[in-house]
């Protein structure tokens, strides 16, 4: 991340990118619900070249008893990188970026959750990347939003996030692995729908006022057709039950 | 009076016009307008809108009937484990026997099975049982299924009329805790049945017309 100075050309003269997509298009992103039996909660994405399994559990008892607070939930966020989800060999365990991540992610998350009925407990969740293409963070935290919706945790409403930035000095949204390595700028982002607040914003590289706003502007009106994606795969859940439901009016 | 909404799943963040209605459980309020607060089915019940939702933890309320395990025994309780998000306590004097100096573990042990209620809750989320009402006892022999406990309410049915059939169409003891675990007692093919049974209603719980269902598939096998 953070521009690494090169000549590689990001965008060709008709405004197309590497991977043949214009400057507000997103990579394909395929969302499924409750992949996971033992978790109260779980969801799958896939978002371009991002492959990201999330679980999560709770509210349960918080432990080390020290970390429970007695007016509300805490939310337990863990960002994890699979050794094998990158090119070069990631060692594995916590790292200061994974540690930020999970900060981040978990108070993104916080924003949401009605953590007040529920006094003293954790919500713990698992984000673990399996491959990553850049833009892992906002998938975990958009899967994430989705497993909590499944686990059956109050919430204002599902957390979505997209990211933009900025490649050959044009504001692009949602970058991918070269996008980001060679670019001038990263910029995720974490809306709640409903209201358009911001719940996270973070930069790596430089933008001038006016790109900080065409970029978080973009990343709004994406976010909002994530969001409609998140509500399908949580539906899909209980449509695909739905040809029995069928039978049942023939009888 | 029933509103157009009736039946249908919303999501979080969802808006409910509630026509009138007043504001039940699952909904929350936030300039002026209603939204649901987790996904579940709209439903209604003596004027008051609902969210019931389809998954998630058991959430202790007094008086429930719930089925706990021992998981520690201190000189004058039990610590129980209720499936929800805290511990359950029992005392020793909101049970029928009376501690003569004799050590509770005699009474009670570790991953012993009890049938019981929630008696209290307090303020700091503290949670006391009781053994002390009819129906309440050990539980001995028999096998535990785990449904979720969103979906307890489905097994029951209208009046009991979803526990009776299965009770009826198999001669089952069958003892359900709000909290998701069911106690089976009977012939091991019969208790297998039931738990097919279980695990059918879980996955329908959203549909309609399932007592039906579930007398056909007993019926045919019989």
């Amino acid at each position: 991340m953070g521009g690494t100075q090169s000549d590689i050309k990001l965008m060709n003269e008709e405004g197309l990118r590497i991977d043949g997509r214009k400057f507000n298009e997103l990579r394909p992103i395929r969302i499924e619900v409750g992949v996971l039996n033992r978790a109260d909660g779980s969801a799958y994405i896939e978002w371009g070249g991002n492959k990201v399994l999330v679980a999560v559990y709770g509210p349960r008892e918080a432990f080390p008893k020290h970390t429970q607070n007695p007016s509300r939930a805490i939310i337990n966020a863990r960002y994890n990188m699979a050794a094998f989800s990158v090119d070069e060999r990631k060692r594995p365990g916590p790292d200061r970026r994974a540690v930020e991540i999970s900060k981040v992610i978990g108070e993104a998350l916080e924003c949401a959750v009605f953590t007040e009925q529920f006094p003293r407990t954790s919500i713990d969740v698992y984000i673990e990347v399996l491959q990553a293409d850049a833009g892992t963070r906002i998938a975990g935290l958009t899967a994430a939003s989705v497993a909590l919706v499944d686990a059956g945790i109050p919430m204002k409403d599902m957390v979505v996030g997209c990211a933009a930035g900025k490649i050959d000095g044009k504001v692009v949204l949602d970058l991918n692995k070269e996008e980001d390595n060679y670019g001038q700028a990263d910029l995720p982002m974490a809306i709640i729908p409903r209201t358009q607040e911001i719940v996270l914003l973070q930069m790596d590289g430089n933008l001038t006022r006016e790109e900080l706003e065409e970029a978080v502007e973009m990343s709004k009106k994406a976010a909002t057709y994530i969001s409609d994606l998140q509500k399908e795969a949580l539906m899909a859940k209980y449509k695909s039950q739905e040809p029995e439901k069928e039978g049942e009016r023939d009888e | 009076m029933y509103l157009d909404i009736e039946r249908k799943i919303v999501l979080p963040g969802e808006e409910i016009s509630l026509e009138g209605m007043k504001q039940g459980n699952g909904i929350y309020h936030d300039g002026g307008k209603y939204y649901s607060y987790q996904m579940g089915v709209i439903q209604t019940y003596n004027n008051y809108a609902n969210v019931i939702p389809l998954s998630g933890k058991y959430y202790p309320v007094r008086n429930d009937r719930v089925i706990g395990k021992v998981v520690d025994v201190a000189p004058s309780f039990w610590i129980m484990d209720i499936r929800g998000p805290y511990p359950g306590f029992l005392h020793i004097n909101d049970t029928p026997w009376k501690n003569l100096d004799q050590e509770l573990n005699k009474i009670l042990r570790v991953s012993d099975t009890v049938f019981l209620k929630v008696n209290e809750i307090t303020e700091s989320r503290q949670i006391w049982l009781s053994l002390k009402d009819a129906g309440l006892r050990k539980l001995e022999g028999g096998h535990i299924v785990m449904v979720q406990p969103t979906k307890v309410s489905r097994i029951i049915g209208k009046g009991g009329s979803m526990v009776n059939t299965i009770k009826e169409l198999t001669g089952v003891k069958v003892q359900l805790g709000q909290n998701g675990v069911v106690w089976l007692d009977g012939p091991a093919d019969k208790v297998m049945t039931v738990r097919k049974i279980l695990k059918y209603i879980e996955k329908e719980a959203h549909t309609s017309g399932l007592t039906d269902r579930v007398k056909k598939i007993l019926e045919e096998s019989r």
